[in-house]
């Protein structure tokens, strides 16, 4: 599984490759890697009903106790097979819907890589490996939203995703890290056996409220909820898979997959649970005042989201077996509802629920598809929607907590979503036919297959509830830690949870008949709305931008000298602050020197202070070299041979390298004034003296083992080689050298940019050219 | 300012070149045991083509090295990460050095060789980067 799911990375970068060889048929060939990991995981389904965890056990870093291992329990299951399942469909669906787009190999690398991450996320065990494919759904999210970067409002969905969601993920980060320090493990299965441990714990407040904000934001929680629907701006695929079927539910899933080990107490139910609820009837609420399709669908699922945040509060058995059956029910009508909204949008040119009317003649199986599917939306029988919606009602009823505010919230939550189900399924479909910008055609198979195939399972499933029975017990069992008898039925009797669902179906109905009106109405609430979290948002974007920018006046003066003694001077006050109060540094010093030790201290001093006094740059430089070069003699002296080469080497190259670029400057125009030479003096002979002290107090203190005696020991044992030095480099710090590979890399690309695109503006302003600056 | 120079220099420059280029790889295989190592060895060859590049001049380097110094970069990134990997193929975890003795030549061939051949070229790399740009805008300077 990990090698499938690390190959689908491989997959996704050779995607142009396929395409070349494919043409318009790369998406369906794509498609057959979820397809084969669907195939794989129904394999394992006995195993998995039969209650047992499968362990795929995978070292990656044993040093730091990360893991690739995947874990498969029924939770995870359930979420790897949606995310398979319906990435099949929705590749098959966007080959269609993209074809013949010019970016369309760049589409699939990207949700290809999406597909993958996202099913790491659900099977990892390790927290590490889960927050590393937490972040990378981050960023193709982020790619995806922005996948029609030439419009400057999908780029600015992309990047509000982008920041709402890697900001819960760094306080995620901090909670993960509180979590393995206070359970003592990186793995979520060990976590999950200690949650009285953890419960205790003095850091369970605070790593509560982290992971909270990380899955909150990841899952639109309120009030981060805004980002969602202006992700609409990404392609249709896009929405149906992640901003609805997958990546939303992350947060979900995380919280569920921790719910044994934090859930359960009065911080975590009252916050998710009231979080939940207000998510959920502010999406709803929110949903009713659109007409865009897409934007409508989005605030449901926000609606959506909420409920199942607010399920997971509540966190009896009957809450989580309504979890369970409202997330599966969930991603099955909305992908199926979004993939619609696609076709519409593809087939008549417009996202205007209200432009479209008619369109049944036109395209009878896409009506039929929706209908199936907003009534699952709906919460009406027989659709699997609507088992999902009466066991939330009965486990809200016969929960203690909160009932007074949840209830009502629910209800309308309940009322409102089922006005949004009717508007998307008769507006465009019912009533008279509208003109709309293109003539409509009834969609093609590969487009129609994805929802056909969702909706038919919605009614399937409805009709039949006793199918899912084993799945949402394994699943249960997962959340709950426990083992969980399920039974499923369409038909529960007249109760309470149906009279509501009568009650809200006939105050949906009105809301629909009166939409028109209310959403007239509605619109003076605007002036208010616009004062929302979308608003706090702006305002945090444009506060940090004038932070920076007062910042960068005030500390980016631009001159190296500024930046050189403000670095010295901070060094200073944190060594010497540490070196002096700290520990009182004893000094042992014998002067036992040489008389050729002496010359080339004599040398490196007189090139110093030559340095320092000379009034031409060459000059400057040349003494500079020879205090470099005094150095390098020194490291021959003491018998350090690799490092006096590299001296002498880096010497001689700062030396070409100065030269070049010396030759480029005026001459001085100003000197020093002699308060600057003060100062400048000042600093340099503390920073000396600083460094001189350091060193005394390394060599006369004994406190530390000496860290070379390992190396000299082990360098030809463990190492096979006799230069401790390159030993060192190559082998048992060979990461450090690799970051300093990647720093060196960096740095050549920046002093590349900068000078070319330097010389490209004297050449352009030479030609006459005028470039703008905003693009450079 | 970079102009063909003296008769010396340019001579210089034609015969130091593949002495300096040979100590380099020199320099490079026999690093683990001896001193010097993929850092020294891309500073000394670094050194070499600069030599050249003054004799010359930047055309005539790019003609004789024929690939960007910025894909020297790139290329050895990659093999520092590669080195990384075979590793993993033992089970052992990432980065664990592994040996090989090439049968006919007796030569020990090791992932730290590969590493160090990336850092080699790393440096080499960015080196020729910074001077080639360098001298790059002085030439569009000379030419307005």
């Amino acid at each position: 599984m990990q090698l499938a799911v690390l190959g689908g990375f491989v997959v996704a970068s050779l995607v142009p490759l396929l395409h070349r060889w494919f043409g318009a048929g790369t998406a369906r060939v794509l498609a057959l890697l979820p397809a084969a990991i669907a195939a794989w995981l129904l394999a394992q389904w006995p195993v998995i009903a039969a209650g047992e965890t499968l362990w795929l056990e995978w070292a990656w870093v044993p040093g730091l106790d990360i893991t690739l291992t995947f874990l498969i329990d029924g939770l995870a299951w359930l979420f790897a097979m949606l995310i398979s399942m319906i990435g099949t469909l929705v590749l098959l669906y966007a080959g269609d819907y993209l074809h013949g787009h010019r970016d369309l190999p760049r589409f699939l690398v990207v949700i290809t890589a999406f597909m993958m991450s996202m099913l790491g996320l659900v099977l990892a065990d390790n927290l590490v490996t889960l927050f590393v494919f937490w972040e990378l759904t981050s960023i193709t999210s982020y790619l995806l939203i922005g996948f029609n970067h030439t419009d400057p409002a999908a780029r600015k969905s992309a990047q509000q995703g982008l920041f709402v969601t890697v900001g819960g993920g760094l306080a995620l980060l901090a909670g993960f890290v509180m979590l393995a320090l206070a359970g003592d493990s990186w793995s979520l299965a060990e976590l999950n056996t200690r949650g009285e441990q953890l419960k205790a714990h003095v850091l369970y407040l605070p790593l509560l409220i982290c992971v909270l904000l990380g899955a909150f934001t990841k899952s639109a929680q309120f009030p981060f909820h805004f980002w969602l629907p202006n992700a609409m701006a990404a392609p249709t695929p896009v929405s149906a898979y992640l901003h609805s079927a997958t990546m939303v539910k992350a947060g979900v899933y995380l919280l569920a997959r921790l719910h044994p080990a934090l859930g359960g107490t009065e911080p975590w139910v009252i916050t998710l649970s009231l979080v939940g609820a207000l998510t959920m009837a502010s999406g709803a609420f929110l949903a009713i005042q659109h007409t865009n399709v897409k934007t409508l669908l989005a605030y449901s699922t926000v609606m959506a989201l909420g409920t199942l945040t607010m399920l997971l509060g509540i966190g009896t058995e009957a809450a989580l077996t309504a979890f369970v059956v409202f997330l599966l029910a969930h991603s099955l009508y909305k992908g199926a509802l979004f993939m619609v909204a696609g076709i519409l949008d593809h087939e008549t040119g417009t996202r205007d629920v209200t432009a479209m009317g008619g369109l049944r003649h036109a395209m009878p199986c896409t009506a039929l598809v929706a209908v199936v599917a907003a009534l699952s939306l709906a919460g009406l029988p027989p659709l699997l929607g609507f088992i999902g919606k009466e066991l939330m009602l009965e486990s809200l009823l016969a929960a203690a907590a909160y009932r007074a505010v949840i209830l009502p919230l629910a209800f309308l939550a309940a009322f409102l979503t089922l006005a949004v189900a009717a508007v998307v399924a008769i507006r465009p479909f019912f009533g008279p036919l509208r003109q709309t910008p293109s003539a409509p055609r009834e969609a093609s198979f590969g487009m129609l297959a994805g929802p056909a195939l969702l909706a038919a399972l919605s009614l399937l499933f409805g009709l039949a509830p006793r199918l899912l029975d084993s799945l949402v017990g394994a699943t249960v069992a997962g959340i709950g830690a426990g083992s969980a008898e399920v039974h499923l039925a369409l038909w529960h009797g007249i109760n309470l949870p149906l009279l509501l669902s009568l009650a809200s179906l006939g105050l949906g109905a009105l809301v629909f008949r009166r939409w028109d009106r209310l959403r007239a109405w509605l619109a003076r609430l605007e002036p208010l709305m616009a004062r929302g979290p979308e608003a706090g948002y702006e305002a945090l974007m444009s506060g940090m931008v004038d932070l920076a920018e007062w910042q960068t006046r005030f500390l980016q003066s631009g001159y190296l000298r500024n930046y050189l003694v403000i670095t010295l001077l901070v060094l200073l006050g944190l060594v010497g602050h540490a070196l002096l109060l700290r520990h009182t540094p004893s000094i042992t010093f014998t002067l036992d020197i040489y008389f050729h030790e002496a010359v080339a201290a004599g040398l490196m001093v007189a090139g110093a202070v030559s340095a320092c006094v000379m009034r031409s740059r060459l000059a400057a430089v040349a003494a500079v070299g020879v205090m470099g070069f005094s150095i390098a003699l020194t490291f021959v002296l003491f018998s350090a041979p690799d490092l006096a080469i590299t001296q002498l080497l880096v010497e001689t190259l700062t030396v070409i390298l100065l030269v070049l670029v010396l030759f480029r400057l005026p001459r001085f125009a100003t000197l020093s004034t002699p308060a600057e030479r003060l100062r400048d003096l000042a600093v340099a002979g503390l920073s000396g003296g600083l460094v001189t002290l350091l060193m005394l107090a390394v060599l006369s203190g004994e406190r530390l083992p000496r860290i070379s005696d390992y190396m000299v020991a082990n360098s030809q044992p463990l190492g096979r080689g006799h230069n401790i030095v390159n030993v060192i480099l190559v082998d048992f710090r060979a990461l450090d050298t690799l970051g300093e590979m990647f720093v060196l890399a960096l740095a050549a690309s920046g002093v590349y940019a900068m000078l070319r695109f330097h010389a490209e503006e004297y050449a352009a302003r030479d030609a006459g050219h005028t470039r703008r600056s905003d693009d450079g | 300012m970079v102009r063909s120079g003296t008769l010396i220099l340019n001579v210089a420059a034609r015969l130091l070149l593949p002495l300096q280029l040979m100590f380099s790889l020199f320099l490079l295989l026999r690093g683990h045991d001896e001193p010097g190592g993929g850092f020294i060895a891309g500073l000394v060859a670094a050194g070499g083509f600069a030599l050249y590049l003054f004799a010359y001049g930047r055309r005539a380097l790019g003609a004789m090295i024929k690939v960007s110094p910025r894909d020297l970069v790139g290329v050895g990134l990659l093999l520092g990460v590669a080195s990384t990997l075979p590793a993993w193929w033992h089970g052992q975890p990432f980065f664990t050095a592994q040996w090989w003795t090439l049968p006919v030549i007796d030569f020990k061939a090791s992932t730290p060789l590969i590493f160090d051949i990336g850092v080699y070229l790393v440096v080499l790399g960015s080196v020729l980067t910074a001077i080639t740009a360098l001298v790059k805008t002085d030439q569009a300077d000379d030419e307005r």
